[in-house]
């Protein structure tokens, strides 16, 4: 029988929960720099609250999730195929991935999405240790003057940055809190 | 009895039969919701013959739930329709029957849907045999 781990953490009351999470995500993409929280969800270990929240927002039967090496258990596929019904896929395939910053490398087998279709591009759910509006200065829109934010890493964004219009889109998830990097912010 | 059996007679069964069998055997187990009723459209596949490409019927309305009861077992409910009430007793009888109550859920609910199921179905295919008809090719005398 399935371990009942994996078939609890769902939104208690979903049209409610996946709005305000959905806000959340939202306000996160469109304002870089910032920490949103977002709860009502959880998942199977390691996955974070934040995280948990976002995939079940996020995605469902039609959206392919890339699982992270440390990710990648049978809970989680279990959990993820109970409440989203989501493929698991390879990093190529992926429209979502999900894990800690070094086991999402090589960032480069991900789609960027074709000049025709950008957002055919995959969005790249981070897991940090810690999240913290210290650290990276970033500029671009939904920033006033600058914002700032600590990144595991700063080259492959400005990278990715370079890209744009095509790109990858960042969140980053810490317990309850989430922060987002979308590929139009310059990271100086 | 194996369960995708009992399953498929939750799902297809009617639900005031449903509600009415379920209020006789008068088991109120508690339970916790792992995810409520709701509805929601499934494509229907058909296949034409055994070796037929499969094909798309048309979309049919489905309710489903999940739930645990106390003592353990997790039920799934998926029903025909959109009768949350039918789901979460679909789901109940479905945890009941893999629990100690297994034997006593099956002869007051099972058995009597799937009596009322066959009685459905023996009465439509009479129904559909009296137009039977007999093709038959009539000589053409050509030859």
């Amino acid at each position: 029988m399935q371990a009942t781990s994996t078939l609890t953490g769902g939104f208690k009351t979903p049209a409610m929960d996946a709005a305000h999470a959905f806000r959340a995500a939202m306000q996160a993409m469109a304002r870089p720099g910032t920490l949103q929280t977002i709860h009502g969800g959880t998942g199977p270990a390691p996955i974070s609250p934040a995280a948990a929240c976002l995939l079940l927002t996020l995605c469902d039967a039609t959206t392919n999730v890339f699982l992270g090496a440390r990710h990648d258990t049978k809970d989680m596929r279990d959990w993820l195929a109970f409440h989203t019904g989501a493929p698991i896929v390879t990093r190529a395939e992926a429209q979502f991935a999900l894990g800690t910053w070094g086991d999402l490398h090589p960032l480069a087998d991900y789609s960027i999405g074709t000049p025709e279709y950008p957002y055919r591009s995959a969005t790249l759910i981070v897991e940090r240790d810690m999240l913290d509006t210290a650290g990276a200065t970033l500029r671009g829109p939904g920033i006033a003057t600058t914002a700032t934010l600590n990144l595991p890493d700063i080259d492959a964004f400005r990278a990715n940055r370079a890209l744009f219009p095509l790109g990858l889109d960042f969140y980053f998830t810490c317990s309850s809190t989430v922060a987002g990097l979308p590929r139009s912010t310059e990271v100086l | 009895m194996d369960r995708k059996s009992w399953m498929s007679t939750l799902a297809k069964a009617d639900p005031k039969d449903m509600a009415s069998l379920w209020a006789d055997l008068a088991l109120a187990p508690s339970f916790t919701w792992l995810r409520r009723p709701e509805s929601g459209a499934v494509m229907v596949r058909g296949r034409a013959g055994g070796t037929g490409a499969a094909f798309n019927l048309g979309e049919m309305t489905v309710t489903r739930c999940t739930l645990q009861i106390d003592e353990g077992a997790v039920g799934f409910g998926y029903v025909q329709g959109r009768d949350k009430r039918h789901a979460e007793l679909a789901a109940l009888a479905d945890a009941l029957l893999q629990s100690g109550q297994a034997k006593r859920v099956h002869h007051a609910i099972i058995a009597p849907l799937q009596a009322r199921a066959k009685a459905r179905q023996a009465a439509r295919a009479s129904k559909a045999a009296a137009t039977k008809v007999d093709f038959f090719t009539m000589a053409r005398g050509e030859d």
